[in-house]
């Protein structure tokens, strides 16, 4: 099947819109509810970009890694934290240490810091777009996502070191490494498919220990909040 | 002979998935043993043929470098393990659970440390090191008490989250070498100067690489989940993840200093390697001279030690590379070693305080001089192979230039020294408060469930191997000498 370019172009850009629009709801909401549903919506999104970049590059791996994508990030991941929301059990809000405003804030300056770093990587890359044709790189679709891929990264860091709630830590480290699937795919169409089927297994069986401890966590120290974790220390 | 690349990995992966459904105790009992074993026949057999290996298209590949860690890392498993081996209770009993999930998991660990070694693809590296994240987040929370849930949680969202950095930055050298003409993960192709690799998204890729692998090589800023997480899990595993796994992500380090030495010249790594080893440094000195807790002295002993290799990665050059590796092997075997004795000085004294262990050589003689073998070793007394290796990398360093550099990694070290001396000397030496000795093993210290306080006791042999194997390495030119050299200049520094 052929797409076109404009089709790509659109395809990339409303995919990585939806990646960057919940990443920064991720910051506005607070229930946990609602971000097991995010990141079943940014999973949905980044097998949709994987999937544009397959046909642009009309490689049937890349298909493959799509499924694979949808499949692990879209639906195991969200069930996981759903299935460690359950055995928390406790109340379902977090308490940020930063007021949602303030957040918003924040991620719109990180936004603005991604902007600016990804400038080397998009100079060097030219994204996979100008690749297919073949130069004039500076307005290729993927080359201005790069950003977008680096801003969910850095909004990952914040969560995981505003967020108070154990399953919040997880969510913010799920959102890290979407980011780096996205940079991935953006600059090089994904990595080798041996490694992306073990970086996918990897990050699953990371959310499955996280999901089972924090559930330990939540038996022992009452609701999961990472604040009481204070036994060991210098 | 290429065939040995596959056996550590397969040997691991059958035996983790035996142990874990197994009925057998002996099969539970002895299974991260065998695998250690296997893994070390493996890697003097490889260190043996001399030639480069490759299996599987190149994606399994074992230079001299790779035969060494894989050596390493059979030697430091082996040691850890059969230290590890408690006396045996029942023997007619079958394994709990508990059991067969630490043996499996310890199986897996090995083969994935193992794999992180043998293959040439960082993509697979990566996988590899994280996957060691995976089956080592259940051994440090093997006890299922409050303080080993915190750490084990603080393992895994810290050690993950570093790691990830680190996936970024393979990442972006992908794209590097696919905007240059070739997608590929090959860490040959990528050191072969062919590529026109970008240096800039390559210096980017670099940090980001370097700064998410000293996660888990334990170097300072990246190091805090390191004592928490040594001083809950069982002590094997603590001598492993010291001895032998910061050894592997610290190899990752220097892969990834040989693709940047190609394509950028020394200076971005030098510095970055050169700032870490000092902070590592300075933040053993400075926690280690403070640290209550024998454990996590040990712990903080090991930021100091990979710091040291750190230093002596930036000083580059075949000599101080030659007396990393060499660093390597003595650390590993020494740390792994007191580790274990650290664990059974805890199981009869039943407390991990510094000062409320006393008089160890005169209670406790069979704790107490594989202890302080032990620390000799790590505190770089000669005969040990760390003198060797600390004096080389120091003089290598001065002769690079670094002489400033030098004379702080020195005023450094002995801090650290002051700090362990007078620690150890107070366990071992010191005449405990009247009465302490009537106290029965294992009532102080207050809180701790009885399954904790196991017996004291274990095999010497390991203990006596590993250190007599560390105090006489240093002297021999052949063949151990020779392997230092091939494997350093591996990293093409010859």
């Amino acid at each position: 099947m052929h797409l076109s370019e404009a089709a790509f172009s659109q395809l990339v850009a409303l995919s990585t819109g939806t990646l960057l629009v919940t990443s920064v709801l991720f910051v506005w909401r607070r229930s946990l509810r609602a971000a097991v549903r995010l990141l079943a919506v940014q999973g949905g999104a980044l097998a949709l970009l994987v999937a544009a970049i397959a046909l642009a590059e009309r490689e049937g791996e890349l298909l493959v890694t799509a499924l694979i994508v949808l499949a692990v990030k879209a639906v195991a991941i969200p069930l996981v934290l759903a299935r460690g929301l359950r055995a928390d059990g406790a109340a379902l809000r977090d308490e940020p240490r930063m007021n949602p405003t303030t957040g918003l804030l924040a991620v719109a300056g990180l936004t603005t810091v991604a902007y600016l770093v990804s400038r080397p990587i998009i100079d060097a890359t030219r994204g996979v777009a100008a690749l297919l044709a073949g130069g004039d790189a500076e307005a290729g679709p993927a080359a201005f996502a790069v950003p977008v891929g680096l801003t969910m990264v850095l909004v990952g860091f914040l969560l995981l070191v505003t967020r108070r709630r154990a399953l919040s830590q997880m969510v913010g480290f799920l959102l890290l490494d979407n980011g780096i699937a996205t940079v991935a795919f953006l600059t090089a169409a994904g990595v080798p498919f041996i490694v992306e089927l073990g970086v996918s297994l990897d990050v699953l069986l990371v959310a499955l220990i996280l999901a089972v401890l924090s559930g330990r966590l939540a038996e022992l120290f009452g609701a999961a909040d990472i604040g009481r974790l204070t036994g060991l220390r210098d | 002979m290429a065939a040995m690349l596959v056996v550590p990995l397969a040997v691991a992966l059958a035996l983790g998935v035996a142990s874990a459904v197994a009925r057998s105790r002996a099969l539970v009992r002895l299974a991260g043993l065998v695998t250690a074993v296997v893994a070390l026949g493996s890697g003097l057999a490889l260190l043996a043929t001399g030639q480069v290996q490759e299996l599987a298209g190149g994606l399994l590949r074992a230079d001299a470098l790779s035969a060494f860690m894989l050596t390493v890392i059979g030697a430091v498993g082996l040691t850890a393990t059969w230290g590890g081996l408690a006396p045996e209770g029942d023997r007619s009993a079958t394994p709990t659970p508990d059991e067969r999930r630490y043996a499996a998991l310890v199986c897996v660990f090995l083969g994935a440390m193992s794999l992180a070694v043998l293959t040439d693809n960082l993509g697979v590296l990566w996988v590899a090191l994280e996957a060691t994240t995976i089956a080592t987040a259940f051994l440090v929370g093997h006890r299922r008490t409050r303080l080993a849930l915190e750490a084990a949680w603080k393992y895994v969202v810290l050690g993950s989250v570093g790691v990830a950095i680190a996936l970024l930055g393979t990442v972006l050298l992908y794209a590097a070498g696919r905007t240059a003409g070739e997608a590929t993960l090959s860490w040959v192709t990528l050191t072969s100067g062919d590529l026109p690799l970008d240096p800039g998204l390559v210096r980017v890729a670099v940090g980001l690489m370097i700064l998410g692998f000293a996660t888990k090589a334990d170097l300072a800023p990246m190091h805090s989940w390191l004592p928490d997480a040594l001083s809950e899990a069982p002590a094997p595993v603590s001598g492993l993840m010291s001895g032998v796994l910061a050894a592997v992500s610290f190899y990752a380090i220097l892969r990834v200093q040989a693709i940047a030495d190609v394509v950028l010249g020394p200076g971005l790594v030098r510095g970055l390697l050169l700032a870490a080893g000092i902070l590592s440094l300075a933040v053993a000195g400075a926690l280690i001279l403070r640290q209550r807790d024998y454990r996590r002295m040990l712990a903080y002993s090991s930021v100091e030690h990979m710091g040291i290799m750190a230093i002596g990665a930036a000083v580059g050059g075949p000599l101080a590379l030659a007396a990393v590796l060499l660093h390597v092997l003595g650390h590993g075997l020494a740390k792994a070693s007191l580790f274990v004795v650290a664990g059974r000085i805890h199981a009869t004294e039943g407390t991990a305080l510094v000062a409320d262990v006393r008089a160890l050589l005169a209670r406790h003689p069979r704790l107490a001089v594989p202890f302080v073998a032990g620390m000799a070793t790590l505190l770089g007394f000669p005969p040990f192979a760390l003198f060797f290796s600390e004096v080389t990398i120091v003089v290598a360093g001065w002769r690079a230039g670094l002489g400033w550099a030098m004379a702080v990694v020195v005023g450094l070290l002995l801090v650290v020294f002051a700090g362990l001396v007078r620690a150890s000397s107070s366990m071992v030496l010191a005449s405990g408060p009247a009465g302490a000795d009537d106290v029965a093993p294992g009532t102080r210290g207050g809180g701790r469930s009885a399954r904790e306080v196991g017996p004291g006791r274990g095999p010497l042999v390991p203990l006596v191997l590993a250190l007599g194997a560390t105090a006489v390495v240093g002297f021999l030119a052949v063949p151990v000498g020779e392997v230092l050299e091939r494997a350093a200049a591996a990293l093409g520094v010859s």
